[in-house]
């Protein structure tokens, strides 16, 4: 089933027995990723991203609905899914403290059969990619918790996975650990074509910056889907791009620009100014039905005797695509879902 | 960034259609896997000398003295030290065994072990295994240091039944850890409470420090459900046969019960182990950290 895919779901629901009353986690959620893709749950805390994860790497029952994983039912075919996934969850402390790295990789390819000579070969590997060389020998409880997530990234891929689920992988991570563990993440995709990746995460600059569709997940739905390009259009249909001139334009000024073919609107927006300093210039805000209309649009201002000083494109952002399905940002949210009794 | 190899297999499908020796081979390299930690913890925590060996010694030494000072029979001395060595498979088991899915719960192990492409059981046989590994040590330093320095004096005349009698106890009690693992995690917020409670009867119920047949029918109980108990009352009169102990029953029924009990223990842990995986698919708790 070369063309199976990597994760179907339909109709999938959890609810959480609570009191006073039921929690509902998951309210029907209908997802199909591509062998190959890396795709993102972007969601606040609470919206059901880890709920959902944890069904299709079969921790967890879903309540309705089906899900499968590389064509295999979470519910009844566990066993298939468990030899084709693994799993990174961000903040993760297992192993054992007292084991050095290379030992505890070691401990986890034997759970997953590798025989001794290949687990140990597998191991090193690992340990060289992600950047643990000189931490080998060094016992688990002794690392920062970079070099703990590099580790747990490791342990993620000592079976070759399928299909790799991170949950949050990042979280707590500074900077250069985070955009490490993400380059490491793109590497290993792109070392073999199928490899999947499901990616939760509140980041929206990770879930950008990495996946090739997102979606938007919030209270236990998704609220959109698609490629980072294609959110940003559901806010955003024309192409915003503003323009810092030296002077206003002659010869029929701002009108007459808007007038021009593929010009939906332009408008003065000198309060944008970006550096708020030259008294004498002028910025346009001008909204395009398509991108290709900004090169009639630079050639009208030179021909109207302004010259081009600045030129920028307006891109509304992953949080505005949910500010707007959503009508509140990702620090509004009201709390967790998920049941803590 | 670069390294990463590509998957052997072509598809996920052809990836995840093991054969049954690998199955076979995926268990019991999980085994190995989970039992290594508890083996080389005996070289990475050194504190353990005087944990688990010096203070248990203490407590057999003072039983020791209680005997002296009463002049029971020598081989009462003999028996504290046996009980003494066998108390600590009773300890790695509520503690390293019983209570380990409630830490490992709590460390996030638990999830990757259910995700794992092995059966739990697995698990909880490396771990017997590995805790009988690194127990074993510890009671052969208690009973070699207390036999020479109290004088002990053995009279084995069946060196290989004495050894087997003490397999065929290890197998229902570290069976029994195996299924309180799951019962501590499905009935219990807090493994210690639950641990403590069943550390400190065995001293009284186990017979740990004086002969089984003294505490008359509570005997009977002791036969019925506990394996350290039998085993030790089974390895008392087999290593002091000369000195006509006499146990609550012979070796013979003793070694029947505790064939009887292994096959009770590890049939009910598998069936705890399947019913806890299902609970916690289920119910979404018991496996996972946020629960």
């Amino acid at each position: 089933m070369p063309d199976e895919l990597a994760i179907h779901a339909r109709g999938v629901t959890r609810v959480y027995k609570a009191k006073p009353d039921p929690v509902t986690a998951l309210g029907g959620v209908d997802l199909d990723v591509e062998p190959g893709e890396y795709f993102g749950l972007l969601g606040p805390n609470g919206a059901g991203k880890t709920t959902l994860i944890k069904i299709l790497t079969t921790l967890l029952l879903p309540t309705s609905g089906t899900a499968k994983v590389a064509g295999f039912d979470v519910v009844h075919e566990t066993a298939k899914i468990r030899r084709v996934i693994n799993m990174v969850a961000g903040g993760e402390q297992s192993g054992y403290g007292l084991l050095t790295v290379r030992e505890q990789l070691w401990m986890f390819s034997q759970f997953y059969g590798l025989p001794t000579r290949e687990g140990w070969r597998r191991v090193d590997e690992l340990i060289e990619i992600t950047g643990l060389t000189e931490q080998r020998q060094q016992k688990v409880r002794t690392l920062s918790t970079g070099q703990r997530q590099k580790l747990n990234f490791a342990r993620g891929l000592l079976n070759d996975p399928w299909v790799l689920f991170l949950d949050e992988p990042t979280l707590g991570l500074d900077v250069a650990a985070a955009r490490d563990l993400r380059e490491h993440t793109l590497s290993w995709k792109a070392a073999a074509p199928g490899r999947t990746l499901l990616l939760t995460t509140h980041y929206m600059v990770e879930a950008e910056q990495l996946c090739d569709r997102i979606a938007i997940v919030d209270r236990g739905k998704i609220l959109a889907l698609g490629t980072p390009e294609e959110l940003r259009r559901r806010v955003q249909a024309e192409s915003i791009f503003r323009l810092e001139l030296d002077r206003l334009p002659q010869n029929g000024g701002i009108a007459g620009i808007a007038a021009l073919p593929g010009v939906v609107s332009a408008v003065r927006a000198d309060e944008e100014m970006a550096d708020g300093a030259a008294s004498d210039r002028v910025a346009l805000k001008v909204a395009l039905a398509d991108d290709s209309a900004l090169t009639s649009v630079v050639t009208a201002v030179a021909e109207r005797g302004s010259h081009l000083v600045g030129l920028a494109k307006s891109e509304p952002s992953l949080e505005d695509v949910f500010v707007e399905l959503v009508g509140r940002g990702f620090g509004d949210e009201d709390g967790d879902q998920e049941p803590a009794a | 960034m670069s390294g990463y190899h590509g998957a052997p297999a072509t598809n996920a499908s052809e990836a995840a259609d093991w054969s049954t020796g690998r199955v076979i081979q995926t268990n019991l390299r999980a085994v190995l896997g989970r039992a290594y930690p508890r083996v080389i913890g005996l070289t990475r925590e050194p504190s353990w000398l005087f944990f688990e060996i010096f203070l248990p010694f203490l407590a057999v030494s003072a039983f020791v003295f209680v005997y002296r000072a009463l002049e029971a029979p020598e081989e009462f001395i003999g028996f504290v030290v046996l009980g003494g060595a066998m108390t600590s498979f009773w300890l790695n088991v509520v503690w390293m065994m019983a209570a380990q899915f409630y830490w490992e719960k709590d460390q996030g192990n638990l999830e990757l072990y259910f995700t794992a492409p092995m059966h739990l059981m697995s698990v909880l046989a490396g771990m017997a295994i590995g805790g009988l590994v690194m127990t074993s040590s510890r009671a052969l330093a208690v009973i070699g240091i207390g036999s020479v320095l109290y004088g002990v004096t053995y009279d084995i005349q069946q060196p290989f039944l004495l050894a087997g009698v003490f397999l065929l106890t290890m197998i229902p009690l570290y069976g029994m850890g195996m299924l309180f693992a799951s019962l501590f995690l499905l009935w219990g917020r807090e493994a210690f409470h639950l641990a403590q409670l069943l550390q400190e009867p065995i001293y009284f119920l186990g017979g740990v420090n004086f002969p089984l047949r003294a505490i008359g029918p509570i005997a009977g109980v002791v036969m019925a459900t506990l394996p350290l108990g039998v085993g030790l009352d089974a390895m008392r009169q087999l290593a002091f046969a000369g000195s006509g102990v006499e146990g609550v029953l012979p070796v013979g029924p003793e070694i029947l019960i505790l064939i009887a009990m292994g096959v009770v223990f590890l049939v009910s842990a598998r069936l705890a182990l399947g019913y806890l995986e299902f609970l916690a698919r289920r119910e979404g708790r018991l496996t996972l950290r946020w629960q």
